[in-house]
């Protein structure tokens, strides 16, 4: 399998340096021939991989590729875990990379930077899966990063538009508040372990919980407390859970491809993939679980609210992104590390078919955003109309799609985590997630019913232009909206009550709400016959009727709830202020402190007074000094003369 | 009569006399050279009486040695000179000033 | 005591002919106080019996060395009165100097040395003493490597004042041998073939 593997990780980064070095030799139909043949491959080669662990019974692979250097003990090293999660993420992310390969042929068709492009997802394709395939946490944090400048790489693709590269700095620098703490928590792990291999880690992870540390003196924290938060901020920022989720919405400035792939499916999903990945730490420390079920609940909630007064299509479906993103963190807090991964997994589909379906109508609409300028489209664009009507429906978990049984399912795990025995934690969890529900299924029905029914308020000019978009478009659309239909049916069984993951995830006994559920898994039949009883259906339902009741049927309340709650309105559409602490708090007090330092500190201090002082004071002196060198031979031989006597007299009469 | 301390006194006034003509013939390069050898006589003085105080040749070898340098350096210092005059018409040390910082 | 009287007498007129040196206002006056001042300091020299080194002092200094300053000193026929102007302006620094090393010099030779308990003079050299002979069989035996090395110095010493005097004046006309011995015949005739040429 070892050379699986490498193909695997191999395939997209050799096509992607082809098509980026040699873009222009190999044309443009060339560089996305060798892009979707090298994804393809590591795609086909994934599900392999993965229909190996799943009916071939193979074990995890633990395979080390190339000890990079070994310094004092500590290895680091390139390597390959590939168990049941690597291997799911694996598949999805090859998968959707694939869909979104074939979908940019029609999506960018007219770009100058098609080659550029093709390059950057292929890359990205490589160094997310560096990231998954990871053994170690040193290449866990290179593909973290990588994923990082490639996503950086890709809001600003469009480099001559003021907002891109505003929202592609917003993006880097947001991450690296993350990364910050990431890598915090790596060097706390190497602290405490000596080791960055997983394996090892994992292995001691025992005695590290059992450990303090005393960052500030006289406050001992638990050594596996702190490991575990400073990597959960860092899942913060990859994974865009407030407060650090502000840069996703901007990151819409990018090409919609992208935020299918990059900031719906796959990149901000690595916080979700590296929580799972480091269960048997997070499971040791209740408080750090704590922290990410609430950090989870509050961006589920107030991210979906911040959804419905979105006007841009795709800052919509960002929100929603953001709210789902909230779903897993808080499925992950409730030690349900696989109805995390598995909501991933379905998000990942239903999400980039959702955004492909967004990107098809904006090629559409000729590239017009506002959903205020869209409406009855669904006769024009059928296919992009069903497959829209899948992915939302999805997305509230309607009963049967893949949403519905992740979805409800993770609810109920996040209900039966009573363990967390704080009062406090469990109710704010559990009602964010219940009441979640009714605001996604009201976001997503008012950005439906807009955009696809009632009037059409495009112009004349647009509307006679409308029409279906593209096979190399539409096929995508299809091909996402199968498995984001029924995959949960299928998979749901196996994957959360079935001991899919097995040795993957560890929980501890007492907090396996998973376990607790599994008494109650009759097989999926007995689950959809069973959702119009529970409350997660009526609410889904009750946001479908809103939407519906507001956006077609009386379209003049919406406008009056705006007058009526302006103060509402205004901290929505503000989005909480965010925005403002973090530009005008964080961003600008940073400026003024550097200013300050600039200033004062670098130009007053240490250029004027150290760096620039010790020249002139020399300047000076030798400018005095200067006077003794006149060039004149009996000038020295005076000096000499004066200091043969002065020798003298001190030998004589000073010894 | 006449010893060590003598000869050392001798030397020594030699050699003070030939750094007062350092000082005061700073002007003219071949005084300057003719001081020096007068410096160097003074201490092959002391060369020779140490010699024949010590009873040992050692001393008076130097003094050889001293005396086949000093007239290479003389011969080389007035080559220069030379040069130094046909290029500059003038062997005046106050117009000499190129060797400073 | 007449080895005491000669001993002051010789020292005096060396010590007057170096202050010549130093002081006259002319320089051939001070290179011929200097040729004095070496032929004093030779008798001295035989004094404490180093007659090799007194010879050599006459020979090559007075002989050799100082006749090479008198021809230089007269070739460039410096500007005398510019040359000694500022002379007396430092005097009085150069004198002050001079008198603060001797007391210097003398102090230590005197008080620090042995007290002047050598006033017995050197010892007498013993029977049949040759100095020559002496000097000659320590510098050709133990100092044999550096008197090799003042011969390489004497003779970079002559190649570096011809390298350095020497010089090409333009529109000199000489042979030159060496192009003329290698010259060939074919550099110096040409034999053009051409057809004959019809009559006009």
């Amino acid at each position: 399998m070892y050379n699986y593997y490498l193909t695997i990780v191999l395939a997209p980064l050799a096509a992607a340096i082809i098509a980026g070095l040699a873009g222009k030799q190999i044309g443009r139909a060339g560089s996305h021939w060798i892009t979707i043949l090298g994804v393809g491959t590591s795609c086909a080669l994934s599900m392999l991989v993965l229909m190996n662990m799943f009916w071939g019974g193979a074990v995890a692979e633990n395979i080390s590729v190339y000890t990079w250097a070994v310094t004092d003990g500590l290895r680091m090293e390139v390597g390959f875990l590939v168990d049941r999660l690597t291997a799911l993420m694996m598949c999805v992310v090859t998968f959707v990379s694939l869909m979104v390969h074939i979908y940019t042929i029609g999506y960018m068709r007219e770009d100058p930077g098609y080659q550029r492009f093709f390059s950057y997802i292929s890359l990205f394709t490589f160094a997310m899966l560096m990231l998954v395939m990871s053994n170690n946490f040193l290449q866990l944090f290179f593909g973290w990063e990588a994923v990082g400048l490639v996503s950086y790489l890709l809001i600003g693709f469009w480099y001559k538009k003021e907002t891109a590269i505003f929202a592609n700095l917003k993006a880097f620098l947001v991450n690296r508040v993350g990364d910050f703490g990431f890598i915090l928590g790596i060097a706390a792990v190497v602290m405490f372990t000596g080791s960055l291999d997983y394996a090892e880690v994992f292995s001691q992870a025992d005695s590290v919980a059992t450990q303090n540390i005393e960052v500030f003196s006289g406050t001992p924290w638990n050594a596996m407390t702190l490991i575990c938060i400073l990597l959960f901020i860092g899942a913060m920022g990859k994974s865009a859970q407030a407060p650090l989720h502000v840069w996703l919405p901007d990151s819409m400035e990018g090409p919609t491809p992208i935020s299918a792939l990059i900031h719906a499916a796959t990149m901000v999903t690595a916080g979700i993939f590296m929580v799972a990945r480091m269960s048997p730490l997070f499971e040791l420390s209740t408080t750090a679980l704590a922290v990410v079920i609430v950090v989870g609940s509050f961006t589920a909630f107030f991210m979906g609210l911040l959804g419905i007064v979105q006007n841009d299509i795709k800052r919509v479906v960002a929100y929603s992104t953001l709210s789902q993103l909230g779903y897993m963190t808080v499925a992950l807090g409730a030690s349900a590390y696989s109805a995390a991964i598995f909501h991933l997994m379905t998000h990942a589909f239903f999400k980039a078919l959702l955004f492909l379906a967004a990107g098809s109508v904006i090629i559409a609409m000729h590239h017009e955003q506002d959903i205020r300028k869209m409406g009855g489209i669904r006769k024009y664009m059928p296919i992009t109309y069903w497959t829209s009507l899948i992915g939302s429906l999805a997305l509230i978990g309607f009963p049967g799609s893949s949403g519905f049984f992740s979805k409800d399912l993770l609810i109920e795990a996040v209900k039966e985590s009573h363990w967390h025995g704080q009062g406090l934690v469990y109710w704010i969890a559990y009602l964010s997630v219940l009441l979640g529900v009714f605001v996604t299924a009201l976001y997503s029905f008012r950005m439906f019913f807009l955009v696809f029914h009632g009037k059409e308020r495009m112009d004349a000019e647009t509307k006679s232009h409308l029409h279906e978009t593209p096979a190399v478009v539409t096929v995508p659309l299809i091909l996402l909206a199968i498995p984001s239909a029924v995959i949960g049916w299928y998979t749901v069984g196996p994957v959360l009550f079935g001991d899919y993951f097995g040795d993957a995830i560890f929980v501890k006994d007492t907090q396996d709400v998973i376990a607790h559920m599994t008494s109650g898994w009759h097989g999926s039949l007995a689950l959809l016959l069973h959702a119009v009883m529970t409350p997660v259906f009526w609410l889904a339902a009750a946001g479908v009727f809103a939407a519906w009741f507001l956006y077609l049927y009386r379209s003049d309340i919406p406008a009056k709830i705006k007058d009526r709650m302006s103060g509402v309105y205004n901290l929505l559409d503000r989005k909480y202020y965010f925005d403002d602490l973090w530009i005008n708090g964080f961003a600008a007090g940073g400026r003024a402190l550097g200013q300050l330092l600039w200033k004062k500190g670098d130009e007053l201090i240490i250029d004027g007074l150290l760096v620039n002082g010790t020249a002139r004071t020399v300047g000076r002196i030798a400018a005095a000094v200067r006077q003794l060198q006149t060039g004149y031979l009996y000038t020295y031989a005076f000096a000499m003369i004066i200091g043969l006597t002065v020798l003298l007299g001190w030998l004589i009469w000073l010894r | 009569m006449i010893g060590l301390e003598h000869y050392l006194t001798l030397a020594a006034m030699l050699f003070v006399l030939s750094i007062a003509g350092i000082i005061v013939n700073r002007r003219n390069l071949i005084l300057l050279l003719m001081c020096v050898e007068l410096m160097l006589l003074a201490v092959n003085f002391n060369f020779i009486a140490f010699s024949r105080y010590l009873g040992d040749e050692t001393g008076q070898v130097f003094v050889f040695f001293i005396l086949t340098v000093a007239a290479a350096e003389a011969a080389i210092g007035l080559a220069i000179l030379v040069v130094l005059f046909r290029n500059r018409r003038s062997i005046a040390v106050q117009e000499l000033n190129t060797l400073k910082g | 005591m007449l080895h005491s009287i000669l001993f002051y007498m010789f020292a005096f007129i060396m010590l007057g002919a170096a202050a010549g040196v130093v002081f006259s206002r002319n320089p051939v006056h001070s290179v011929m106080f200097l040729v004095l001042t070496f032929f004093q300091s030779a008798i001295l020299w035989l004094m404490v019996e180093a007659e090799f080194l007194a010879i050599v002092l006459v020979l090559v200094y007075v002989g050799a060395v100082m006749v090479l300053f008198l021809f230089v000193v007269m070739m460039l026929e410096v500007n005398i009165e510019a040359a000694k102007r500022g002379l007396t302006r430092y005097a009085p620094f150069a004198i002050g100097v001079a008198l603060l090393m001797a007391v210097e010099l003398i102090q230590l030779i005197w008080l620090r040395g042995h007290g002047g308990s050598s006033a017995g003079g050197f010892a007498p050299t013993p029977e049949g003493y040759s100095n020559t002979k002496a000097l000659g069989s320590v510098l050709y035996t133990e100092h044999v490597y550096a008197f090799e090395i003042a011969a390489v110095i004497l003779l970079l010493a002559i190649v570096a004042a011809i390298t350095l005097t020497m010089r090409k004046r333009p529109g000199l006309k000489v042979q030159n041998i060496a192009a003329q011995v290698a010259v060939r015949a074919k550099d110096r005739v040409r034999i053009v073939k051409m057809d004959a040429e019809k009559k006009q």
